[in-house]
């Protein structure tokens, strides 16, 4: 790999859902890569593609159901075509994953303390007596008072931000260098979420590690990430480092997005809204611009036949032409 | 003036338990709270999970057995007789749900489902009803055809609207929207609240707005409540709430707001940070020796705070 920091190299990689008898891919044609103490953040409203991505990249899709093509490069692996056996000692050791719904990924009858050392089991030799040390100390690390006492417990005992710091233990257990966070805090109350998204970055600053960070709140964006990746139905339409994104988005749906949030210090405005909806994967066109038809103010000749994406200023990319002389409908901003 | 009056509003939901099954503990939801409803004001009611909010919105809809209080609307006692098909109240204070596809009936057309409460309380002809229809459609910016049409042919946005255009049937004057956008997309759920907005001009609406979403209650509320087990810790206009916090849960719960701002967040992390050391060191203060919230007391016309004393809350 050219860029020793580099811990993913993700290259135009597509994620096709079987429907009825085609394939029609909800992630198209993505290129991201992902470096050493970096927090990426992938935002975008629901059915972009976020979790498709990550869901891919840990290599979960059914495939009879899925088509995957392209490249996820892990140290000159490409994990696309790793048989299952393999992609077992990857998971967990290399890329953990914390997923959205705590309740769900965590198996209700089993204790905490055996949920956190399945993983340990798997890919450590240690013995029993250090695997449940390694819990305690985990459970310790990720803020969870009494450890001792939670590791007996189940799940449903726990509320709802206990639950999500035992999935990230779990996700940490074998200090995997790599950590795909699917909308952590979502289901969270903000207090707590303030917790979780510290300890994230606690443990990126204290191991180095890299986070993917899927989110759709723009607002834990600016206070996370390093980088952000802008995803519009299945492609990334526009990349950033964080401030530069905010300062200077230049697509149109990022700076659409940006007007519809509710500012905290300008309440009577008016929101943005933005035309249509986002078509289901079978309705999307697949040429040309994906979110003309969202601008239908803005001619067709400013769009790209085939749109990719432009360096605008060092490490800011943008996807087609129709940012350059994009404006808002009626009036501006 | 206000036209409908919370006082001391409480509901116990019974704990069973024990061989008999019987009656062995209370969850306080909701434990003595006060409002009062001015006419085309929205009033935010914010807390975390769990401290009450909707079962204060089912209350108020007579969804939810009052334990103890009373619902004064222009002037009469209604805690009572609340879900009587007759009652003004009940057609004039509406409701809209969070999750706007469990509420609309799947098997029934646009039509019918806007109707219903058009039908519920008021007596019109086929061709009055349509006519009604339509315009509501109009209103909540959904073409005519969509009256044939059933919920799952939607998207979000637009069910959240169809439930919006329900509630405003029958011309309320309060809707009690709990989380209302919670599940929806940034640019839709800007579409709903913008529209909420515009029907609030519209009909001098009043809303209950209730969201753990301070982004979005700073954005919509004119008045706002803190809630914490049960209980208002803070109540006040939107700067009282926002520019000028007393109560230490309030504090916090700003604290915690992500904000867009990347040059500084490591000022918003320390002070986010030195806020909630100081609700570690000093919660005790904050609730008395139960762990109950204080009542309310008034600190200006309209900032309430919730403390022992008064003068604790000064920073
Ligand atoms: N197993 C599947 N079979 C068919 N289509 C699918 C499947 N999983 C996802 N999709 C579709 O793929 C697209 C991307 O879905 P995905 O879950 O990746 O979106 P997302 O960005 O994570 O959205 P959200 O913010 O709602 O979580 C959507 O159109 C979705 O309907
Ligand atoms: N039917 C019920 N029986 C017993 N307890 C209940 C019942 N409904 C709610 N509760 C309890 O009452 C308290 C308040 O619940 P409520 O649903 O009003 O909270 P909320 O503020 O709306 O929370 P959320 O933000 O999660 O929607 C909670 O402790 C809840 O567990
Ligand atoms: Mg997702
Ligand atoms: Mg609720």
């Amino acid at each position: 790999m050219e860029n020793e920091n580099q811990l993913l190299d993700i290259n135009h990689l597509h994620t096709g859902f079987r429907i009825k008898d085609d394939f029609y891919d909800a992630v198209d044609d993505v290129s991201i890569s992902l470096e050493k103490n970096e927090i990426l953040a992938i935002v975008g409203e629901s059915g972009c593609g976020k979790s498709t991505l990550a869901t891919t990249i840990m290599g979960l899709h059914d495939p009879n159901k899925t088509k995957v093509a392209g490249e996820v490069i892990y140290q000159d692996l490409n994990l696309v075509d790793l048989n299952e056996e393999l992609y077992n000692k990857i998971r967990g050791n290399d890329i953990g994953m914390i997923f959205q719904d705590p309740l769900s990924a965590l198996n209700p009858l089993m204790r905490i303390q055996d949920q956190i050392a399945e993983s340990l089991i798997f890919h450590t030799k240690l013995s029993k007596e250090k695997r449940y040390e390694r819990v305690l100390e985990l459970l310790e690390q990720v803020g969870i008072p009494n450890p001792p006492r939670v590791a007996k417990q189940y799940p449903h005992e726990l509320s709802g931000g206990m639950r999500q710091r035992v999935m990230i233990a779990i996700a940490l257990s074998c200090k995997p260098p790599i950590i795909i966070a699917d909308e952590p805090t979502t289901a969270l109350d903000v207090t707590i979420q303030a917790q979780i998204l510290d300890l994230l970055k606690e443990l990126q600053e204290e191991n180095g590690t890299g986070i993917i960070l899927i989110t759709h709140d723009l607002g834990v964006v600016a206070e996370m990430a390093d980088r952000v990746a802008v995803m519009y139905a299945g492609q990334v339409v526009e990349e950033a480092e964080v401030g530069e994104l905010f300062n200077n988005p230049k697509h149109p749906y990022t700076r659409s997005l940006l007007n519809s949030i509710p500012q905290m210090d300008s309440e009577n405005d008016e929101l943005h809204v933005i035309d249509g909806v986002v078509p289901s994967l079978v309705k999307l066109p697949r040429k040309g611009c994906r979110f003309a038809a969202r601008i239908p103010w803005i001619a067709a000749e400013e769009h790209e036949e085939n749109p990719v994406m432009h360096e605008v200023a060092p490490n800011h990319f943008v996807r087609c032409t129709c940012y350059k002389n994009f404006h808002f409908e009626e009036g501006g901003e | 003036m206000s036209f409908l009056e919370i006082e001391d509003l409480k509901v116990h939901y019974p704990i069973r338990g024990g061989f008999f099954n019987t009656v062995v503990d209370h969850v306080y939801a909701l434990d003595g709270i006060n409002m009062s409803i001015e006419r085309g004001k929205t009033y935010g009611l914010v807390g975390e999970s769990g401290s009450g909010k909707s079962t204060t919105g089912k209350a108020i809809m007579g969804l939810e057995k009052i334990t103890d209080g009373r619902i004064i609307y222009e002037g009469k006692d209604v805690s009572k007789q609340i879900r009587g098909k007759n009652s003004t109240y009940n057609r004039d204070v509406q409701m809209i749900f969070q999750d706007a596809t469990s509420s609309l009936n799947p098997k029934k057309r646009v039509r019918d489902i806007i109707a219903e409460p058009i039908r519920n309380f008021e007596r019109l002809t086929e061709g009055e009803e349509k006519k009604r229809i339509l315009e509501l459609l109009d209103i909540v910016g959904m073409p005519e055809d969509a009256m044939y049409k059933y919920p799952h042919e939607f998207s979000g946005g637009q069910k959240q609207r169809l439930g919006v255009a329900r509630a405003v049937a029958c011309r309320p004057k309060l809707i009690v929207a709990d989380e209302p956008v919670s599940a929806l997309d940034l640019s839709v759920q800007a579409q709903v609240l913008n529209f909420m907005k515009d029907i609030q001009e519209e009909y001098g609406l009043s809303y209950l707005f209730i969201s753990h979403d301070l982004g979005v209650v700073k954005h919509m509320c004119d008045h706002i409540s803190i809630m914490y087990r049960g209980r208002l810790v803070e109540s006040g206009t939107r700067e009282d709430i926002y520019k000028d916090p007393q109560h230490i849960y309030t504090k916090r719960l700003i604290a915690a707001i992500p904000e867009i701002d990347t040059e500084n967040r490591e000022v918003h992390k320390a002070n986010r940070r030195r806020v909630e050391e100081e609700y570690r060191q000093n919660e005790k203060q904050y609730y008395d020796e139960n762990g109950k919230v204080y009542d309310l007391k008034s600190l200006t016309d309209t900032h309430k705070v919730a403390l022992k004393n008064i003068e604790v809350g000064g920073n």
